[in-house]
């Protein structure tokens, strides 16, 4: 059952169009700003606001169903079926709280090492949050593809002119063309899928010929061998993303050539992940399940060979997007265990992994800037001078390491779990990145952290400031919370999860009714759906078999 | 259970409350409201154990107790519980009491240290760990506990972080548990895989349904977790080096409580052990190699810690011989003594330290007796004690391991057994002799300060000194059938008596035979260390050379460590730095060829960059602001000849896709598509 929620039924604003346009309207009031000062102000206020309305679909999200909540439809294009079609559910519900997290943390983080073009800086973040949000609400493949491509902009625009190393033009471009290119395969994919859902939709009366509309189109059967077709196209879009080895190689050099901020994003917001567990999973049911082989291999290479390269990384930012990259694969082979409780803990571990990495990558940019320098070896004894600072990031550490007590070590748990009963090998080869983790991550601390000062800039070395001392504890608290009690988070996702794993499993089509949504009238919509029993044939859809 | 069990949950919660207290705020107490903190939370957990002790003896019936539910993941449900029953309580009994003399003996051995409040906060940390490892009332919760006190091993080994061998010394430790744990892990999800719960009384009560396959399967992984926790041959390489924390350290997690939580899992999981005799046969069997392999090294190492540390390696060997052979109610009996007379050693050995200045070589130490007599006392009872020699603790649980190895009809084990047993107590007594009596070798300034330690670290000595001296009769005696044995007996079950051997049960001739051996190895193994160490020092070195060979092998330890770094740590790396190049030279060569070919699509795509992209901006009317600063930038890259070979991209593949499926909508689509401007 699923069914979808509108806004006017939950709250009383539409919330998620604010939370899209509240960044893009303060970016386009800093454009108009002349002081500086207050520009970073508004912006600071205006990210707080944005984490607070997000904050807000916590309380009001109705946990233990499926649907799509806070639902916005307007028709856009109608003839070719695009529609402004936002929603939802226990899928995105935290990422978007995530992402807005993340922003805040960012801008406090960037409050005063940013000094040139501050301005355009901070409308850059704004819009690539603005962005983020929108992929992850977005319920129209074109309303998707749109935020999707746009939030390339301000990220190339971040990582060329903020950017740090000397190569990050090259890293800029690098970052573009490999996304470009993978969302452009994405985007065929969902033409293949737009017209198959033509061919079916002509033949049902009451139907719009076109649609874009995401529910819309998991209805259409597709036949096996266009969901090969798709799944391939609209992995490939994802798998860069993600990154999915061996498409990663933008990752690390994005990471190290741009500014703090995209390294937080990138590690931080994992929108290759939700792409697939979104579009993917339920919408090429088949197709994912005979994609399983090759998807674990490409998983476990990358999770394998990501830790061995961050194993031998003197760099700290290359090995934290190694690093990242080891730990996408845990959340891509518990996305291909294509059961309840991998799918879970994937999507669990895509926020954990995003709170640990996130604070993985504040802890570089600290000592950053300290030093100047991402080479551990110019570290050493830190803990003596930086007693916080060494305190937090060994919690951070820990945590990416998958101690028990952190969140991460949910997310692996479930993940691993979930795997085993696929292939046993598959999640033994999955424990054996767990030693791995350790052993860099330790490793790290060990020289960055631990022994004797022996460099004279050591010595000097502050500890924390508040601002990054408010960062840190945000993450650490993050962390414990997750780790200690993850079931508020758990059984907000389980439903949505649920209804994946049911499509998976069965390959059942339709996953919910098709009906008719008056713009006007939401309630009717609702009304209809609910009085037809849960059991009833959805209307006019009779044959649902896949083939 | 007469009264409820939720109040044990205050067990780990006082120390808990300690940690956040002396965490948070400890920097800025004085080390007098510190330590009161931090001890008096241990004791206060002791009292409610004892009262638990109490309780489960009145009623020794399991009893579980749940907090909440920690992870609702769909098909997996974990509880965050607690399993109440004889071997949780003698457990608890152990950590708190054990424990609580041993951070009463830290306020007098950290006294002064910069780290005061860290040290008891981790102490503490511990503690908490240490008690969810034996009270979970699943896998996972244990798991909490299991990397937990690995966790604080890590924070304590390394405790004195300026020092680089402590530092690495933690890494290791936590790197090699980490490669147990993994096994552990995998175990879990066996059990998960054919349970669908982790919760042990599930798993027990249905452990029936097992193959003896999956039985061993399962046993063997969690088995490599122990082998990792308790350090048993092939990862014990981490403990001898953790011994660069603290002594009371040492005393408590790498002695009494954190090496032996192998010990305990494998008790506790004995139902499946039970039901796979090779995993049994392989616990047995790497319990006694492992006693008799790291008895040798003890025989000629000459750092104080580092003796006691093999020979921990080598009682915990013992510990797991006794679970291979069925008597796990004997690994418990011994694990409890060891806890005693381990701690007193390490810690009395600590209190030369501390007199020595941090002198840990015994070959600069000798006639310490004279200076440090309460210090000597106790540990030459301790020494008695591990020896096995009668009455003192150590032989009743010893002697009971070696007769249960040989009764079981493994002579060969309890053979390994008793040579180990013999170089016990020849190495203890070398120690003895080394440090307390012959000719004082240190520098006269170190014999100028040498002092008795304080009070407050000589009391607990002297308790655990009485524990150690009558421990064994008062909990053991008499043998397989003392207070212990029956207290554990609804969990262990009897002791697994082979069949057609219930009527030896009672203490027969074999039995006292048995015994009489172990005293003799033991005497035989004192007497040679007193003739070599005491009575013809000189002999030592004689020896020593004309064994050159085997005493080099010996003392270098059988080079396992170099073996490890040479066959497991640099390939790793260079595995690492292999995959590195790979990344820049294959992927990224690939990346860059498509790159440059697209290249020669840049004269085409100029005309688009002049008149789409600045007119657009020139339209907004802010191209003044930004196209100084930005424009400039975008012309080194050329982002849109790559969109513009997107596109052809698209139409190819579009086109790629008509041809396979010949669909007649697509062609109304994509002319509705163009009409629209190109989406």
């Amino acid at each position: 059952m699923n069914l979808e929620i509108f806004w006017n039924q939950q709250i009383g604003f539409p919330i998620l169009t604010l939370l899209i346009f509240l960044p893009v309207a303060g970016a386009v009031s800093l454009w108009m700003r002349k002081d500086l000062r207050g520009a970073r102000i508004e912006a600071l206020i205006l990210s707080l606001v944005e984490l607070a309305l997000s904050l807000l679909l916590f309380p009001f999200f109705a946990s233990g169903v499926s649907a799509m909540q806070f639902v916005e439809y307007v028709p856009w294009i109608t003839p070719l079926g695009i529609s402004y079609h936002l929603g939802i559910d226990g899928i995105s519900l935290f990422l978007v709280i995530l992402t807005a997290l993340l922003t805040v943390l960012t801008l406090i983080y960037s409050w005063d090492r940013i000094r040139e073009h501050l301005r355009e800086y901070l409308i850059c973040l704004l819009i690539l949050e603005a962005t983020m949000i929108g992929v992850f609400i977005s319920l129209d493949l074109v309303l998707f593809f749109v935020f999707w491509e746009v939030m390339l902009i301000p990220m190339y625009f971040l990582i060329k002119i903020w950017g740090t190393g000397p190569d990050r033009d090259y890293a800029a471009l690098k970052y573009v063309v490999y996304n470009l290119t993978g969302s452009v395969l994405m985007l065929v994919g969902f033409i293949i899928l737009y017209l198959n859902y033509h061919d079916w939709a002509v033949q049902i009366r009451g139907l719009e010929p076109y649609s874009f509309n995401y529910q819309r189109l998991l209805h259409a059967p597709v036949s096996f061998e266009k969901q090969l077709w798709i799944f391939a196209l609209v992995f490939l879009g994802f798998a860069v993303k993600g990154p999915v080895f061996p498409f990663h190689t933008w990752l690390p050099s994005a990471m190290l050539q741009g500014p703090i901020a995209v390294s937080v994003m990138l590690s931080g917001v994992k929108l290759g992940s939700y792409g697939l567990l979104r579009f993917n999973l339920p919408l090429t049911p088949e197709a994912s399940q005979v994609a399983v082989p090759v998807m674990m291999a490409l998983a476990l290479i990358g999770l394998i060979y990501g830790a061995f390269i961050a194993l031998s990384q003197p760099n700290l930012m290359t090995m934290m997007a190694y690093a990242g990259i080891s730990h996408l694969g845990f959340v891509t082979v518990g996305l291909f265990a294509l059961n309840q409780i991998g799918i879970e803990g994937a999507l669990l571990q895509m926020i954990n992994l995003g709170v640990a990495g996130a604070g993985m990558i504040f802890v570089v940019a600290f000592l950053l800037d300290r030093r100047g320098s991402f080479n551990m070896h110019d570290y050493g004894g830190l803990a003596k001078r930086a007693p916080l600072l060494a305190t937090l990031s060994l919690i951070i550490v820990l945590a990416s390491l998958a101690l028990p007590g952190t969140n991460v070590f949910i997310g692996e748990f479930m993940i691993l779990a979930g795997v085993f009963k696929v292939s046993a090998l598959y999640a033994v080869i999955g424990v054996t990145a767990v030693i791995l983790g350790a052993a860099y991550l330790l490793w790290m601390y060990e020289r960055v952290m631990l022994g004797k000062i022996e460099k004279p800039e050591i010595a000097v070395m502050p500890d924390l400031n508040r601002r990054e001392a408010v960062i840190a504890y945000t993450l650490v608290a993050l962390i414990l919370w997750i780790g200690l009690y993850p079931a508020p988070l758990l059984s907000r996702m389980e439903p949505s999860v649920r209804a994946v794993v049911d499509r998976l499993e069965k390959q059942e089509l339709p996953l919910n009714p098709v009906v008719r949504i008056d713009p006007n009238n939401p309630h009717a919509y609702l009304l209809e759906l609910l009085s037809h029993s849960e059991t009833a044939p959805a209307v006019g859809v009779s044959e649902g078999s896949v083939k | 259970m007469v009264i409820g069990v939720d109040f044990v949950w205050l067990i780990p919660a006082f120390p808990l409350l300690a940690v956040l207290i002396n965490g948070l705020v400890g920097h800025r107490l004085s080390e007098r409201a510190v330590s009161v903190t931090a001890v008096g939370s241990v004791g206060l957990s002791f009292l409610v154990a004892s009262a638990t002790l109490v309780q489960v003896i009145a009623d020794p019936a399991p009893a579980v107790t749940a907090l909440f539910t920690w992870i609702p993941g769909g098909d997996l449900v974990v509880e965050f519980n607690a399993l109440i029953d004889p071997l949780t309580a003698v457990m608890m009994m152990v950590i708190t009491g054990v424990g609580f003399l041993i951070h009463a003996y830290s306020i007098g051995y950290m006294h002064g240290d910069s780290g005061y409040a860290r040290y008891f906060t981790y102490l503490n940390l511990f503690t908490v760990s240490m008690l969810i490892l034996v009270m979970g009332g699943n896998y996972l919760v244990m798991f909490i506990g299991w990397e937990g006190v690995g966790l604080c091993s890590y924070l304590l080994i390394g405790f004195w972080y300026e020092r680089t061998s402590a530092i690495k010394a933690g890494t290791k430790a936590f790197v090699v548990n980490r490669i147990g744990d993994a096994g552990f892990l995998v175990g879990l999800f066996l059990i998960f895989a054919r349970f669908g719960s982790l919760n042990y009384s599930d798993v027990f009560s249905r452990a029936g349904e097992l193959s003896t396959a999956t039985a061993t399967a399962i046993t063997l992984c969690l088995f490599i977790g122990a082998i990792g926790k308790s350090a048993q041959l092939p990862l014990y390489t981490w403990l001898p080096d953790a011994m660069e924390g603290p002594t009371p350290v040492s005393a408590l997690i790498h002695a009494a409580t954190m090496v032996t939580a192998g010990v305990y899992m494998v008790v506790r999981n004995h139902v499946l052990f039970d039901m796979a005799p090779l995993s049994l046969q392989t616990v047995a069997v790497i319990g006694a190699a492992t006693a008799l392999f790291s008895a040798t090294i003890g025989l000629v190492q000459y750092d104080i810690k580092r003796v006691l540390a093999y020979s921990t390696v080598s009682q915990l060997g013992y510990m797991f011989l006794a679970c291979g052979v069925g008597a796990y109610a004997s690994a418990i009996f011994h694990l409890v003594t060891h806890a005693f007379f381990k701690a007193l050693l390490f810690m009395s050995a600590g209190s030369v330290i501390h007199a020595m200045g941090g002198e840990q070589d015994m070959r600069k130490m000798g006639g310490l007796a004279k200076h440090l007599p309460k210090t000597a006392t106790v540990f030459i009872i301790g020494a008695i004690a591990i020896a096995g020699i009668p009455p003192l603790a150590g032989f009743w649980s010893k002697d009971e391991i070696l007769g249960a190895a040989f009764k079981h009809g493994a002579p060969v084990l309890w053979f390994m057994g008793l040579t180990a047993a013999a170089m016990t107590s020849f190495y203890m007594f070398r120690q003895v002799y080394m440090t307390f009596y012959g000719s004082a070798r240190m520098d006269h300034d170190v014999e100028h300060h040498l002092h008795e330690s304080p009070n407050v670290m000589i009391y607990p000595l002297i308790v655990l000194a009485a524990l150690s001296l009558l421990g064994g009769l008062l909990l053991g005696f008499p043998p397989e059938e003392g207070w212990i044995h029956r207290f554990l007996g609804p969990v262990t079950g009897a002791q697994a008596v082979p069949a057609g051997r219930q009527e030896a049960h009672a203490i027969g001739a074999i039995d006292y035979i048995l015994m009489g051996l172990s005293v003799a190895v033991a005497l035989a193994g004192w007497m040679t260390a007193r003739q070599i160490y005491l009575k013809k020092p000189e002999t030592a070195g004689a020896l020593a050379s004309r064994f050159a060979t085997a005493h080099s092998v010996l003392y270098n330890k059988y080079w396992v460590d170099e073996l490890y770094d040479a066959t497991v740590v640099e390939p790793s790396k260079g595995l690492g730095r292999v995959a590195n190049r790979f990344d820049d030279r294959i992927i990224d060569g690939i990346v860059n060829a498509v790159g440059n070919l697209t290249q020669a699509g840049a004269a085409l795509s100029t005309g688009f960059e002049k008149y789409m992209i600045y007119g657009l901006l020139n339209i907004t009317g802010y191209a003044n602001h930004i196209a100084a600063a930005i424009l400039r930038k975008i012309q080194s890259g050329q982002v849109h000849h790559y969109a513009a070979l997107l596109v052809i991209g698209i139409f190819i593949l579009v086109n790629l896709y008509l041809w396979f499926f010949d669909n007649t909508t697509v062609a109304l689509l994509l002319s509705r598509l163009s009409l629209n401007g190109g989406n």
